[in-house]
């Protein structure tokens, strides 16, 4: 009996074997900040995430919510309570199990720890009741239909109760989470090294031993490393980048639009400076600024292409896009018309940007077009620190700024068009609009949103706080080798079924 | 000596003082609230108000200096807000590399430029004087992240010979620490080896035309292997001092060096904080930068004042 | 009568004379000079020789090679290379020459009054050069470009600023040495003011290594400016700048090389020119090299 075991043992690993020893090198296009899911602050470290902690849910290529750590869930009829039921089997990366108790207290540790960045997403959430050792019941204060989004992400994220209440806010140094690998080490602007977690609970899915994540922040020396051999795998390639490697066997190239979007502020009401400033004090020098930019153009000259064009949060592919509101196209002589009405054929607007190369070209394009309708456009070229500084007092006319988007739309107009909000730089607020906000978060139906945003669109877009341009496409560069990638809207690598072959 | 070393002992708390006030004088003058880079892209109200208070970015500019101070002298550099690292942890972790890549930069300098100072005196006004001097300095006259992007192209993606990036321990690979090293370390070590190819060179004629030719000709000896045998010992002396005032050079140039090459070291490490305004990090980083200058400089000091007898009897 | 046999005298060279007489034999320096004056010859005559408007953008005529019409070839929205490199030239050269000024108008003063007037002042100006050489250049360079805000004015301030302590050190190294000559200490023995023996016997002795070193950071300084650009914190676009042409043409070196080749070219010439000058002149004025 021992014999044939052995054998059969033997017999699956040769079946196995190559699949032992597999390491992933993966080029980020930035350092991730502290890896600690309460704390953490910048998009590329949920790159990282994907891989270290996995989260109550997860969202599909069509943005849809699947589960993950949670195994199902029922919202309560009011709408204030979502029960969960938590996957058995599953245990941190310190050996710990995950139980309702553990959900329970990760929820509390992302309301309450000092720094937390999850506050906002869960402003909402008032308790977190311990229905059975597998049950957790998050209560609200009032419906909140992105909830399912936010538990997606890095508020949804469980770490070791035991792990994070031993090491405090020096959590992030050594993090333990949930997810298919667990951390090993991180050298700051390096490398971040996780290897294989045996005993996750979809290892059937998994087929690295080792994952590397190196941070190089020059896009050509990225492209470099992957082309030289160094690197399996980068993100966030350039698009002037993609035409040369049509001829290159050895690496393909993988894209999709984003759930982001990059467009323009406007400062409607941020400060003094809207009163005064031309574009901010009349909607129809907004309209006309919009009428005078060609975003075809603009995606083909200033990404070569890489962008698909919009006119909302949201892009026109996605289930939420308010199709009552088309995308305008260029028409200089009413954009002419409309600067003649308002008694200024030729506004003078200031427009800030950072010092990066992809918004001074942008900038510098929309200068161009905007100066055929009369517009005099000066360019403010200002280091980002600085921007953010500005943006906040609202010492700009016009602002090109971009967001990397959220998987529920709410997060991608929520916070920009309400009032008072800590995104909302262009100073919009308008009541009806907050109220029809507030009911596309508490609606329970697919179809009550919808109607809301149609009506959301069609206010704010004709108020023009912000001039939506485009949703970029997500660009990764792999190695030919690299199998089973799947390309998705929020721009994160999953690992599950990524393999060399 | 002892007068001269408590002399200048004397002058070094002055000088790092100042050091602090300015560079911390900088920081705080730079533009734009630190908490709101560092609260991420949601800039929860909330995680702001908590990094002004961690930060003490309320108080007033002195108490905020005295703070800090405070914490230095106790041997604690602050932490770096970003990585929620302390700093002193951060600079011993890079230190090394970026000292790595001097070293082997320096190495190259010397390969370069004292075999070019020496053509250059020995064959001066030819044709041979001339391309000693421009390899040289073309070292000086090509901007350094400019050369380093070059050489990538050319050795990493077009031949695939060296790394395009990244770094290596020398302890964990000897052989890849040294790939990834060399490009880097030549684009730094170009600059340095202009200035040591000048100083040879000055100190090579200035034996050419002293006692130690005309006593070896009318001894009858090999001019030219007393020339360099006495304008190597000419040469070498002046160069402790120049090693240590080069360090700033060899620090600015690895500043955009590691930038280009993605090396995890000082120069990487201050420019990103600059941009992050993670304030702590580069006040400790250039406090340490600074002194381990003035030190250096004093060690030369005192090693050219025992090596040269003629000071020694001032 | 002694008059005549005076006349008859060969009369000596002025030191000036003899430094360019030294400079012209070496020809390394003199092509230098001429490659300096050619620059500044296109910065001034740009909008007469650029054959377009470096600011005209053309959405036909991106990223494309060199060719008849475009001798260098066009940028990544369609402007000009040629046109760019001309009037590139402009900030560039002003980035040298004006930092220089402002750390040479700082830097001299300062030197003179710390080696001149001696005891407190000295020892506080030269604690405060000392700490600011402790502190790397560009990080200073850095650190002050971002406080003043990206633009190649506020650059150029930073680079200046930053290159203030070497010419304070450079100025009070040799008011020391020279302090001690004989003819300076008759000359306050005559009576004159401090002032007057500071710029009247004092100064033209600093001024020859002040020219040299002058010369040689002018070629640092269009460096450092590359290098700040290259961060983001020069010239910002649309203007032209080599630098910040650099720092754009970086992200397409793989299909359009010619962006960079042509700025890094036009850098690399200046900067070498200005330093084989620098050289030559060192080896003109000092007596040391007959």
């Amino acid at each position: 009996m021992n014999r044939s075991r052995a054998v059969l043992a033997l017999a699956s690993l040769l079946v196995y074997a190559p699949l032992f020893g597999q390491s992933l090198r993966f080029g980020l296009a930035e350092d991730p900040d502290v890896l600690d899911p309460t704390l953490a602050r910048t998009f590329v470290g949920r790159v990282v995430f994907a891989a270290l902690c996995d989260k109550l849910f997860d969202v599909d290529d069509k943005l849809s919510i699947v589960p993950q750590l949670a195994e199902s869930y029922a919202w309560s009829a009011d709408g204030k309570a979502l029960t969960v039921k938590v996957r058995p089997g599953v245990t941190f990366h310190d050996g710990e199990k995950l139980d309702a108790a553990a959900v329970k207290f990760n929820i509390e540790r992302h309301k309450n720890m000092p720094g937390s960045n999850r506050r906002g997403e869960l402003a909402l959430v008032t308790t977190v009741d311990v229905v059975d050792p597998m049950t957790a019941r998050i209560n609200l204060s009032a419906p909140f239909s992105p909830l399912l989004a936010q538990l997606a992400d890095r508020a949804g994220m469980m770490v070791s109760p035991k792990a994070a209440a031993a090491a405090g806010d020096k959590f992030g140094a050594n993090p333990v989470c949930s997810g298919p690998f667990k951390f090993v080490e991180r050298v700051a602007q390096d490398r971040i090294v996780l290897e294989r977690y045996p005993n996750y609970w979809n290892k059937g899915q998994i087929f690295f031993d080792k994952i590397t994540y190196l941070p190089i922040v020059d896009a050509t020396v990225r492209l470099a490393n992957l082309k030289s051999g160094q690197l399996d795998m980068i993100e966030r390639m350039q698009p002037s980048d993609v035409p040369g490697l049509a001829g290159d066997s050895r690496i393909k190239v993988a894209k999709i639009t984003e759930i982001g979007y990059q467009g323009i502020t406007l400062n409607v009401g941020k400060s003094e400076q809207a009163k005064t400033n031309p574009i901010g004090k009349d909607p129809r020098v907004r309209e006309a600024f919009e009428l005078a930019l060609d975003r075809d153009g603009i995606v083909q000259v200033a990404m070569d292409g890489e962008a698909t064009v919009g006119n909302q949060w949201v892009a026109p592919g996605n289930p939420f896009y308010a199709k009552n509101v088309p995308i305008p196209k260029r028409d200089v002589a009413k954009a002419k018309a409309l600067l003649a009405q308002a008694g200024m054929p030729n506004p003078t607007v200031t427009l800030m940007t950072p010092t990066n190369t992809d918004q001074q070209k942008i900038a510098q394009v929309v200068q161009a077009m905007a100066k055929e309708a009369g517009f005099d456009v000066k360019i403010q070229s200002v280091e980002f620190a600085t921007s953010l500084n500005m943006g906040d007092k609202g010492d700009f006319d016009a602002y090109v700024l971009a967001w990397s988007g959220r998987a529920d739309p709410d997060g991608n107009i929520y916070s920009f068009a309400a009032c008072k909000q800590p995104l909302n730089y262009s100073g919009y607020c308008k009541q009806e609009v907050d109220d029809l906000l507030n009911k596309s978060r508490t609606a329970s139906t697919v179809a009550e949103r919808k109607k809301a945003y149609d009506q959301i669109a069609a206010m704010t877009l004709a108020d023009r706080p912000i001039v939506y341009l485009f949703h970029r496409h997500w660009l990764w560069a792999l190695s030919n080798k690299v199998a089973g990638f799947k390309p998705m809207p929020d721009g994160l690598v999953r690992v599950q079924g990524l393999k060399l072959q | 000596m002892n007068a001269f070393l408590t002399k200048r002992l004397a002058t070094i708390v002055p000088t790092l003082l100042f050091v602090t006030i300015l560079i911390f004088g900088l920081q705080q003058l730079l533009p734009g609230d630190p908490a709101l880079v560092l609260a991420g892209e949601e800039r929860d109200p909330s995680v702001v108000a908590y990094l002004h208070k961690k930060m003490h970015l309320d108080d007033p500019f002195p108490v905020r200096y005295l703070y800090w101070l405070g914490g230095v002298v106790r041997g604690d550099l602050g932490e770096s807000l970003r990585m929620q690292k302390p700093v002193t942890a951060l600079i011993a972790e890079k230190l090394p590399v970026t000292i790595e890549l001097a070293l082997i930069a320096i190495a190259i300098a010397l390969a370069i430029g004292i075999p070019a100072g020496i053509v250059s005196a020995i064959a001066k006004g030819t044709w041979w004087d001339y391309a000693a001097n421009a390899v040289a300095l073309w070292g000086l006259s090509t901007p350094n992240f400019w050369l380093g992007i070059m050489l990538i192209l050319l050795f990493s993606v077009q031949l695939g010979w060296l790394p395009a990036s990244g770094y290596v321990s020398p302890f964990e690979d000897l052989g890849a620490n040294l790939a990834a090293m060399i490009m880097p370390a030549f684009v730094l070590g170009n600059a340095i080896a202009a200035v040591l190819m000048r100083h040879t060179r000055s100190a090579m004629l200035q034996v050419m035309s002293s006692d130690y030719v005309r006593t070896a000709r009318a001894k009858g000896l090999d001019e030219r292997a007393v020339v360099l045998k006495h304008g190597l010992r000419n040469a070498l002396t002046p160069i402790i001092t120049l090693g240590a005032l080069e360090l700033g050079t060899l620090l600015s140039g690895a500043v955009l060096t590691e930038q280009v090459f993605t090396i995890p070291g000082f120069g990487k490490l201050i420019v990103d904080a600059v941009f992050n305004r993670d304030y702590a990090v580069v006040q400790g980083v250039v406090l340490f930068t600074a002194t381990a200058y003035i030190a250096l400089n004093l060690l030369a000091d005192v090693a050219y004042f025992l090596v040269n007898p003629r000071l020694r009897d001032r | 009568m002694a008059t005549l046999a005076i006349d008859a005298l060969p009369r000596e060279e002025s030191p000036g004379r003899r430094a360019a007489r030294r400079l012209a034999k070496r020809r390394a320096s003199l092509a230098g000079l001429f490659v300096v004056l050619f620059f500044i010859a296109v910065a001034v005559f740009a909008p007469w020789i650029s054959p377009y408007d470096p600011l005209a953008t053309s959405w036909s005529a991106i990223r494309k090679a060199p060719s008849a019409a475009h001798w260098f070839g066009t940028d990544e929205i369609g402007r000009d290379v040629l046109s760019r490199v001309i009037y590139g030239s402009r900030a560039s050269l002003l980035a040298g020459i004006v930092s220089v000024s402002i750390a040479l108008s700082l830097g001299v003063p300062t030197g003179l009054l710390a080696g001149y007037a001696g005891r407190w002042p000295d020892a506080l100006i030269s604690r405060m050069t000392d700490a600011m050489l402790a502190t790397p250049f560009l990080i200073l360079a850095i650190a002050l470009a971002a406080f003043l805000g990206p633009s190649l004015t506020n650059a150029m301030i930073a680079i200046g600023i930053s290159a203030t302590p070497i010419f304070i050190r450079l100025t009070r190294a040799q008011v020391l040495s020279v302090k001690v000559e004989d003819y300076v200490e008759a000359a306050r023995a005559v009576g004159n003011s401090h002032l007057r023996i500071a710029v009247r016997h004092i100064l033209p002795n600093v001024i020859p290594p002040l020219i040299v070193q002058s010369t040689l950071a002018v070629a640092a300084a269009v460096i450092a400016e590359a290098s700040l650009s290259f961060l983001g914190l020069g010239q910002q676009p649309p203007a032209p700048s080599w630098g910040s042409m650099l720092n754009t043409a970086k992200n397409y070196v793989d299909n359009a090389p010619w962006m960079a080749v042509w700025p890094g070219m036009s850098i690399f010439l200046l900067v070498l020119s200005f330093n084989l000058v620098g050289d030559g002149l060192r080896d003109a004025l000092d007596p040391r090299h007959a």
